[in-house]
């Protein structure tokens, strides 16, 4: 609250005084409270029903937490939902953030996929101006990254494109920024490699 | 067997055996209210601000082990009620709130009295519902029960439009609740409870503290065992006091921003911290990195996985419900023999005593004015220290938690975590309900009593003979120490002019109003208002305007750099 600083001098309690049992309080250095960050794939099951996205979207708000991307889509029961959501924080945040979804009473299970081997996929749809040389040149860049032209006019075509997050950044890259006409992501999606199973 | 929505609902409140509903009827809700006044098994309390009907049945749950209750309309009368839902959220207080709702037809169409009930309160109610056939209410309501009491428990909101509870359907109460989205842990990881138990003997400055947990879950008993058993001091959090008995030698005190010196010093220099049921919050821990430069284990017991390594990284974790992780940690404590180093506890011990002879709540005396802590202390000695006390916030409140000293749970019913002014008087209400004839005051302020003085008015409907004590200094006293310490005496809208005559407005409600202006006049004036068992009695005490709470941890510093003095300034 109050910012103002105030003195350090006599009359705060201080640690106690030589000849007691206990050490002096042992002013250490000053511990690094910025921790480093890291991207993370967190995957839930939720229960399929009216406003359990915006519980989830609302804890992230309410506390703070970033949230990258997020998707969700039910599952082959439909009663479930399952959520991807990609976002940045300190190991110490992550496990707020895993042990906060968790306490939602609309959500099954909670899984950091990025904790073990995985993969992530993202699908974005790009429209292109595709005339005169550019034509052929956006043709040649969507087959570099096993692209599919989805739609063709006279003057543009639409990119699909799948893959993990970088690649569609250097989908991005690759081609002349002045073409783009519309660009849309679905955000990413997770599921652990292997044996790793998220089932309710 | 069927029946309407409406005779659903309070069917389902009479199988819940709820014996208070506090509430405020309104369009949404007439049908309910309706089957409401043909019934008696539940017994309806009309508030004047729907505010207070949530405090008071956030109330019932805190003094008793049962899930309160309240009813309200929709749009305006929810959010009145959304204070009284925070306040019970940030305390983990088990209540179920049901609402009315504009028809489902009318819902998203602006419709007159309409709020979006279940996005309003999300943010502080342990879950919602928004019940759109009759046929979900009886399930809902059973489900809302289930979710506000068990795991951490926190209030819970059903939402029911209006043609629901006319629409008709067949009833029948389900006998069990599950949800494969909701299993809280109730048995705490053995292996883990075997690893506590092991540092707790090696322990050399031990040091255990409890929480608000403790309270709600019924286990002071069980913690006062441990405590026995080990040997060790015990502080309680605001939240937590009663939880363990204030007047025990092995007692420091409450601890945290106003905590006792010895409590604040053990917490700081324990080399073995035990915490049940409390959640490291900053107005307990101070600055967490401050907390974190002394190394000790910290051995974490709470159901709630999500407070444990919030603030403070923690060694041993225990998720569980306390009472069964506590008989599991006492079953291991009397099965060996082992006790920590008794040496080594008692060169502790003559620390601890070596700081409670700092004697910090010490306070000068005055036959000139009332001293705020003369009148906690006078009421503590004229209640034998058996009272429930409600507090508000403020001063006044800090002052009741350090000098009430409280022996048994469930005893001191205060909003710790949101800080609500106003819940004083209603949260008396709820208590007087649920113990008819145990006296109850009301500890509080001339600035927070006016936030639901209207329901002086309830209390002379329902005869309720709570004492209210009101410490009046004419400022925001809280604010205004605030002010003094850390914005140079500029008192910023922190003084109140034209304060009504309390005594006079007391007896306006129907009321005994009592003005106390000599300290010797204290000790009379509450034995008065004892003596007067059918009677509220407001008592305005005219006290020091100038007293300050100390000791005093100032936000962001940390817990051992107390202001415990004028002088520390």
């Amino acid at each position: 609250m109050s910012s103002v600083s105030r003195p350090t001098g006599a009359g705060y309690a201080r640690a106690p005084a030589s000849g007691s049992p206990l050490p002096a309080l042992p002013w250490l250095p000053k511990i690094s409270t910025s921790k480093p960050t890291m991207r993370h794939v967190i995957s839930l099951l939720l229960e399929n029903e009216a406003g359990a996205l915006s519980r989830v979207s609302g804890l992230f708000s309410a506390r703070g937490y970033n949230i990258e991307s997020l998707t969700v889509a039910a599952t082959e029961d439909p009663s479930m939902s399952r959520m991807t959501i990609i976002s940045i924080g300190s190991d110490d945040v992550i496990e707020q953030i895993t042990k906060q979804l968790n306490k939602l009473v609309d959500v099954v299970k909670v899984v950091d996929v990025s904790e073990a081997a995985h993969i992530e996929r993202e699908l974005m749809l790009i429209k292109v101006r595709a005339t005169g040389k550019d034509r052929e040149e956006v043709k040649r860049t969507a087959d570099i990254f096993r692209g599919h032209i989805v739609d063709v006019t006279e003057s543009t075509y639409i990119v699909e494109l799948t893959g993990d997050p970088t690649k569609l950044d250097a989908f991005i890259g690759a081609i002349d920024r002045t073409l783009i006409l519309e660009t849309v992501r679905t955000g990413v999606c997770g599921i652990g490699r292997g044996d790793r199973i998220l089932r309710a | 067997m069927v029946l309407t929505g409406a005779e659903i609902v309070v069917r389902c409140l009479q199988e819940e055996k709820v014996e208070y509903v506090f509430g405020y009827p309104g369009g949404a809700v007439l049908f309910i209210y309706d089957e409401l006044f043909k019934q008696d098994k539940v017994r309806h309390v009309l508030v004047r601000h729907e505010q207070a009907a949530v405090h008071a049945a956030d109330a019932v749950a805190r003094c008793t082990d049962k899930v309160g209750v309240a009813l309200v309309t929709s749009g305006p009368g929810l959010t009145n009620a959304v204070t009284g839902i925070a306040t019970a959220y940030m305390d983990s207080i088990p209540i179920v709130i049901i609402s009315g709702q504009v028809p489902t037809a009318a819902i998203g169409l602006d419709a007159f009295q309409e709020v979006d009930t279940v996005g309003i309160t999300r943010p502080c109610v342990k879950h919602n519902f928004l019940v759109k056939d009759a046929k979900d209410i009886a399930p809902t309501i059973k489900k809302a029960f289930y979710l506000a009491k068990t795991g951490r428990p926190g209030p819970v909101l059903v939402d029911i439009p209006k043609d629901v509870t006319a629409a008709k359907c067949e009833f029948s109460y389900p006998q069990s609740v599950s949800m494969r989205s909701y299993n809280p842990t109730v048995k705490g990881h053995q292996g883990q409870i075997k690893k506590a138990l092991q540092l707790l003997l090696e322990a050399k400055k031990p040091m255990i503290y409890a929480g608000g947990g403790v309270v709600l879950s019924d286990s002071s008993e069980r913690l006062i065992r441990i405590a026995r058993m080990l040997g060790f001091p015990v502080t309680n959090t605001l939240m937590g006091l009663g939880g363990y008995p204030a007047t025990d030698k092995q007692s420091v005190g409450m601890l945290g921003m106003h905590g006792t010196y010895e409590a604040n010093m053990a917490m700081q220099y324990c080399d073995v911290l035990l915490a049940v049921g409390a959640r490291f919050d900053d107005r307990v821990i101070g600055n967490p990195a401050h907390f974190a430069q002394v190394a000790r284990k910290i051995i974490h017991i709470d159901v709630d996985p999500s407070s444990i390594s919030k603030r403070v990284r923690v060694d041993v974790p225990i998720v569980g419900n306390l009472p069964e992780v506590m008989d599991d940690l006492i079953r291991l404590l009397e099965a060996t023999t082992e006790r920590p180093d008794r040496e080594a506890l008692d060169t502790w011990w003559k620390q601890i005593d070596e700081w409670r002879r700092r004697d910090c709540l010490k306070y000068k005396k005055s036959d000139e004015i009332i001293k705020p802590q003369l009148v906690i202390e006078k009421l503590w000695q004229v209640t034998n220290g058996d009272a429930f006390v409600t507090s508000d916030v403020g001063q006044h409140q800090m002052w009741a938690a350090q000098y009430y000293k409280f022996d048994k749970p469930r005893r001191w019913i205060n909003s710790g975590g949101l800080g609500t002014m106003g819940v004083g008087i209603p949260y008396a209400m709820g208590v007087q309900m649920a113990h008819p004839g145990s006296p109850v005051a009301v500890v509080t302020g001339e600035a927070s009593v006016q936030m639901c003085i209207q329901e002086l008015s309830t209390c002379k409907q329902y005869r309720l003979p709570i004492k209210i004590c009101n410490l009046n200094n004419r400022y925001l006293g809280m604010v205004r120490q605030w002010q003094e310490f850390f914005h140079g005496n500029r008192y910023s809208e922190s003084y109140m002019d034209s304060l009504p005559d309390f005594a006079k407005l007391a007896e306006a409600y129907g009321h005994v109003g009592l003005r106390v202006e000599k300290p010797s006049e204290v000790e009379d004036a509450l034995r008065e208002a004892f003596r007067r068992k059918n009677d509220l009695v407001f008592l305005d005490f005219q006290v020091d305007q100038t007293e300050n709470v100390y000791p005093m941890v100032q936000g962001g510093k940390g817990l051992t750099e107390m202001i415990l003095a004028p002088e520390d300034l």
